[in-house]
């Protein structure tokens, strides 16, 4: 006859086992359990966009006698984009750092030029788009630029969602200091704006470069 | 009980190191395998050296190496215990994306390829018609 305490206890607690049936030592802190939540998050993201990656791909011949992918994209501009983002991703990085050093000024720092690169990466796609729909290729023009406009659209209010939040940390942290939820917070933008970087390498390989071969 | 008690210990996706030196490091070396990668890609699309048809495919394994470094030096996804969590979460969104993406576009192609008749079988028709 076993008693209580030799039982693998199973599940809910009973019999005085101490077993919350969450494991040893019951859930996980919410430091770990707030930035794993926006990963599973960030994750459902990406399937979204891999279904408009898929759409894209279904319908980029689909261009109706209108301009094709070789006649409107530029790499040269595609260029300074993808270094702008990268360089912004690595700066995030640099702020996490001092963040964790709870240094004021260099978080701060390191954010804004964060900040100031998505704004340039921002400006250029708005360029590129306002020059497109003025050259009669907007996205009412055919379903390819439809798709285009969708998939590439959609990444770039990321980055202006990703922005706003960069700028509401900035004031966060100022105001109310190195705190235990700021922090979560501050790690949750850190894993977002690196994974617009990563959905800007499928889109300049899929939609600019592979679109742009001769 | 230690924090640091390697398999019951989990770490958050992005969560930095506590290594100041080790940690930049990490973005440092990220930053420089990124940038290569995509100097090479860049490469790639513009010259002439290389095999047409194969250059879209070795684009496309370019972009996924880079998808990887940032993975790894960014977001610092591990192999390690205390990883677990996040890269099976990181295999199941990977194979949802690649079931959407590569099951729309082979379904899309076949369907094209089968919906409009090429010119062959349109000349055909006509001289049976």
């Amino acid at each position: 006859m076993s008693t209580a305490s030799e039982a693998p206890a199973v599940g809910l607690t009973h019999l005085g086992s101490e077993d919350t049936g969450l494991g040893h030592r019951g859930p996980a802190s919410k430091s770990i359990v707030v930035p794993y939540g926006f990963w599973l998050f960030i994750l459902s993201d990406m399937v979204l966009f891999s279904a408009l990656f898929a759409t894209y791909a279904s319908l980029v011949r689909a261009t109706d006698g209108g301009p094709t992918t070789n006649q409107l994209f530029d790499r040269n501009l595609v260029a300074i984009e993808t270094l702008a983002l990268l360089v912004s991703s690595f700066v995030c990085g640099l702020a996490m750092i001092a963040a964790k050093r709870k240094n004021m000024l260099w978080t701060q720092g390191w954010l804004l030029v964060t900040g100031l690169l998505g704004v340039v990466f921002l400006s250029i796609e708005i360029y590129e788009f306002s020059s497109m729909i003025s050259e009669g290729a907007g996205p009412q023009r055919s379903a390819f630029l439809s798709s285009f406009f969708t998939l590439v659209g959609c990444h770039g209010a990321h980055v202006t969602c990703g922005l706003l939040w960069i700028g509401t940390m900035m004031a966060q942290i100022w105001a109310k200091g190195f705190r235990q939820d700021i922090m979560r917070r501050l790690l949750c933008l850190s894993v977002f704006w690196h994974a617009l970087d990563i959905i800007w390498v499928a889109i300049f390989t899929i939609v600019y470069l592979i679109g742009t071969l001769p | 009980m230690s924090e640091h008690e390697g398999e019951l210990h989990n770490v958050a996706p992005g969560e930095p190191h506590d290594n100041m030196l080790s940690e930049t490091l990490s973005y440092v070396i990220g930053l420089g395998l990124a940038l290569l990668l995509t100097g090479i890609s860049f490469w790639v699309a513009s010259t002439s050296i290389l095999w047409g048809p194969g250059v879209a495919t070795g684009l496309v394994v370019l972009a996924i190496a880079q998808m990887g470094v940032h993975l790894v030096f960014f977001l610092h996804i591990t192999s390690g215990p205390d990883n677990t969590n996040n890269v099976l979460a990181l295999a199941f969104g990977v194979l949802i994306v690649f079931l959407v993406m590569i099951g729309t576009i082979w379904i899309m192609a076949h369907m094209n390829a089968n919906m409009m008749p090429g010119p062959a079988m349109t000349n055909l028709m006509i001289q049976r018609g």
